[in-house]
């Protein structure tokens, strides 16, 4: 990179940076992060670990092969974010070549081969996440159920070690299943949604997340704490994560309303899945999304549809990652419609029109 | 009175309490003033005095050059010592045709009210000698006053507004001005109205200098000509176009002036020098400049002579107490970094800010990561970031396509990137090579027309002389032949 000195203003900056800016999105994800070791135990304090120091590593790698300033590219924190998100939406159990083959693929294939932060089209946990999904089906939907740590259940070191890297198998009393999944194979078993979901669905305990699922993503209340802490920290913009959530409470709601032995409300959606980390830590991923404020409001708008569409009619209980990728894909086109309108010219680029003059003349004011 | 927001902007530290309750105190008369001929925005003036002359206070030094331009006065006498080269107050530095004054004692030039009620005089003489006492806009813009105050028929002004905003950070020379010579301003603003014929008389002021608003508020009761108000502090408040919107709710559509809605902008500094220039009949040939920044003593306002250099103001705030990390002329937003201290203060300097290291804090610069930020802040609709893209890449039809020309490089953009990405150099880089660009189309485009010129003159020329031949030809054919042509001899 080319550094100049510029001698056009401003010369005093507003204090915010990359680096600041990464470390309160990682802060805001603390809890969730906290209290999904928690409640999966050692192999999930593993599984972040692994994720996050390969994640510097090749964040690392690539920047030597290409001669940048590794101490300025490794400070900005980006690497550290994305191995941490990733992490957060893997099974707490996975083996360890998942987490450190997600994270590779993530930083390299993700970002790094476009050049590097604020280069890539796609969101790079995500692109993992769905890379996994689609190539290892059976690691990426082993879910366990809560076994916090310290209780009885709670694996130890030694055990920790060996889920991880040995690839031991869940023991049969704390394999689990998602809600969303549950659910889903429910109905298609024919139950009628009420059944399905009277026997797992608390909306109280999936906000708390006390549940089988992905590492960070059970705990709804905690994420939405860190995602207002994003933007109390002005970090983040409302418009993406309200219209996001919005949309998709809405669309619940409009098709619970026309069946409700089908389909279910707007809390099931709301508090289930990827939906809290998406909203605040994932479409709000600046590179991949769009700039301006339509351009958000219409972005999470079509995130929430797709999710809606995908776990309602499509194979997959979860369809936030998907969602996220095509609207990713969109991102370019969203950006290209929806700008501001410049000052003094219409949306179309001409010169505004003179305003008429009697709305412009004032009446006389005092003597001159 | 009921106000209208605009887009963007930014709340930077003010940064002004520094200087804002001091009074301002007059520079002492330097021994040299280095008075560059072009102080203004448009041609040059001319010099008129010759080097080894004595020169009054007051007295012009070089002429006006066409409409758009301005002549320079000598703010004190002395002798002329030289008129040549001297670096200019420009971030390169590069050296400009300068009048040289040796000064002759440290005496104020004496000032004469003039008896006449400027009142009485047509609007058309008001800007006339507006224009003669060399005054331009004192905001930073330093375009010739005269020419706004001109009248224009076609284009009746409705509304003045005075602009005592002051939006950039560190600033308080305007401030400082409201505070202590209120009277003044209310009379310059006045003489503006009457030259314009206005409706009536606006004058803005951001709600962070409470005391410049009581001030001009009560100066302003006694004549009841001018409303005082209060509008937010937002930068680029200060700046024309987002004013405008701010008090009238209308924006000035692309490619026009505020005059084509009827509105009028100056800076109260400004009407102050009107105010002068009318009462007392002295030209324009000192300002108050703001001294400040973290490398500066004793940051305070000064009145200062026109070509004082900016060694002389630093040495009288006490000197500087680090190497300053960056020596800027005007405001920390907009203003331009100086190469040393060995440069001129010009008509147009509101500040010399010796900013230290912490102030400025740059640091490294890292690659766009699309935040939006800078979208969010434009005031002028634009997209920084896409525009920033295109001009690393050098693709100046893309950014030209983006709207680059319409930035006004307010730096709102470059403020709030956290990637601390040097947009505003990148515009102004774009908007200086479509310039060339322009320049350079209406060149060839002059060639060519010129050298269809000349290959129609000369085929015109040949197909003149060829008739011409043919027509000689013809005559003495005609001359030649007998006047009854004989038929073939039998």
């Amino acid at each position: 990179m080319i550094v100049i000195t510029p001698q056009a203003g401003p010369h005093v900056r507003n204090p915010g940076k990359v680096p600041s800016l990464m470390a309160k999105v990682v802060l805001a994800l603390v809890p969730a992060t906290l209290f999904g070791i928690y409640l999966f135990g050692l192999p999930a304090l593993n599984t972040v670990l692994l994720c996050v120091v390969s994640a510097l590593f090749f964040e690392g790698l690539c920047v030597r092969l290409v001669n940048k300033r590794l101490g300025l590219v490794l400070a900005d924190g980006s690497a550290v974010l994305t191995g941490l998100l990733l992490a957060l939406t893997l099974p707490p159990w996975a083996p360890w070549w998942i987490a450190v083959g997600g994270t590779g693929f993530a930083i390299v294939v993700g970002k790094q081969v476009y050049g590097g932060l604020g280069q890539n089209p796609f969101n790079p946990a995500m692109l993992a996440r769905v890379a996994l999904l689609l190539a290892f089906p059976l690691q990426m939907t082993t879910w366990v159920a809560p076994a916090p740590l310290f209780s009885p259940a709670a694996p130890d070191f030694a055990q920790s070690l060996t889920i991880t890297f040995n690839g031991a198998a869940v023991p049969d009393s704390l394999s689990g299943a998602t809600l969303l999944g549950q659910v889903k194979t429910d109905l298609d078993r024919g139950l009628a949604l009420p059944q399905a979901l009277g026997a797992h669905f608390s909306p109280l305990g999936q906000g708390i997340g006390y549940a089988a699922g992905s590492l960070g993503e059970t705990s709804t209340l905690l994420l939405l704490l860190g995602g207002l802490y994003l933007l109390w920290q002005n970090i983040i913009n409302w418009h993406t994560p309200v219209s996001f959530l919005a949309t998709l409470a809405l669309l619940a709601w409009v098709f619970q309303q026309l069946d409700p032995t089908s389909y279910a409300g707007p809390l099931y959606h709301l508090s289930s899945g990827a939906v809290m980390l998406a909203a605040f830590f994932i479409l709000t991923d600046p590179v991949t999304s769009p700039a301006t404020r339509a351009g958000q409001l219409l972005f999470g708008a079509g995130c929430a549809l797709l999710v809606y569409i995908i776990r309602t009619w499509g194979g997959y209980p979860e369809g936030v990652a998907f969602a996220v990728l095509l609207m990713n894909a969109l991102t370019p086109l969203v950006d290209h419609y929806f700008k501001p309108r410049q000052y003094g010219r219409t949306r179309r680029g001409k010169p505004l029109p003179l305003p008429p003059l009697e709305k412009m003349a004032p009446s006389r004011r005092g003597r001159p | 009175m009921r106000l209208f927001g605009f887009r963007g902007g930014v709340h930077p530290e003010a940064a002004k309490h520094h200087t804002e309750r001091r009074p301002i105190r007059r520079l002492p008369l330097p021994r040299r003033l280095y008075i560059p001929l072009q102080q203004h925005i448009g041609a040059p003036a001319k010099a008129e005095v010759a080097p080894g002359q004595h020169v009054e206070s007051g007295q012009l030094l070089a002429r006006s050059q066409g409409l758009i331009s301005a002549p320079v006065h000598a703010p004190a006498a002395g002798r002329i010592v030289a008129i040549e080269e001297h670096p200019a107050p420009h971030p390169t530095g590069l050296p400009v045709s300068t009048v040289v004054i040796e000064t002759d004692s440290e005496q104020p030039p004496a000032t004469v009210p003039s008896t006449e009620d400027p009142f009485t005089l047509p609007p058309a003489t008001i800007a006339e000698r507006v224009g003669a006492a060399g005054i331009v806009g004192m905001g930073g813009a330093t375009f010739p006053s005269a020419v706004k105050l001109m009248p224009n028929p076609k284009q009746p002004i409705h509304t003045l507004i005075i602009n005592g905003s002051e939006c950039e950070p560190y600033l308080t020379c305007d401030d400082r001005l409201m505070q202590e010579r209120p009277e003044a301003i209310i009379d310059g603003i006045r003489l503006i109205r009457h030259a314009l014929q206005a409706r009536r008389a606006v004058l803005a002021i951001e709600d962070n200098k409470p005391a410049a608003f009581a001030a001009m508020a009560a100066a302003a009761r006694q004549s009841e000509a001018v409303e005082v108000i209060r509008i937010p502090s937002r930068y680029p408040m200060g700046w024309e176009k987002q004013l405008v919107k701010t008090v009238t709710g209308h924006e000035i559509p692309h490619g026009q002036l505020p005059g084509g809605i009827g509105v009028c902008v100056h800076n109260v500094g400004t009407a102050y020098a009107i105010h002068r220039c009318l009462r007392t009949r002295q030209p324009l040939s000192s300002r108050i400049v703001t001294v400040a920044g973290g490398a500066v003593r004793h940051p305070q306002n000064l009145e200062v002579p026109i070509g004082a250099r900016l060694e002389e103001l630093i040495d009288f705030c006490g000197g500087l107490t680090e190497p300053p990390a960056r020596l800027v002329m005007g405001g920390p937003m907009m203003g331009q970094v100086m190469p040393h201290l060995r440069v001129p203060i010009v008509k147009g300097s509101s500040g010399v800010l010796a900013l230290s290291a912490h102030e400025v804090d740059d640091g490294p610069e890292r690659p766009c990561i699309r935040c939006g930020r800078c979208v969010m802040a434009c005031p002028a609709g634009l997209l920084p970031l896409e525009m920033g893209a295109r001009m690393r890449h050098d693709d100046l039809d893309g950014a030209e396509a983006l709207g680059v020309q319409d930035c006004i490089g307010c730096g709102c953009c470059s403020y709030v990137c956290p990637s601390k990405i040097p947009l505003v150099h990148y515009f102004n880089y774009a908007k200086g090579e479509l310039q060339n660009r322009r320049q350079e189309k209406a060149k060839s485009e002059q060639t060519r027309q010129w050298a269809q010129a000349r290959s129609e003159r000369l085929a015109r020329e040949a197909a003149e002389k060829a008739a011409l031949r043919a027509e000689r030809a013809a005559s003495k054919a005609q001359q030649k032949r007998p006047p009854h042509p004989s038929k073939e001899p039998l």
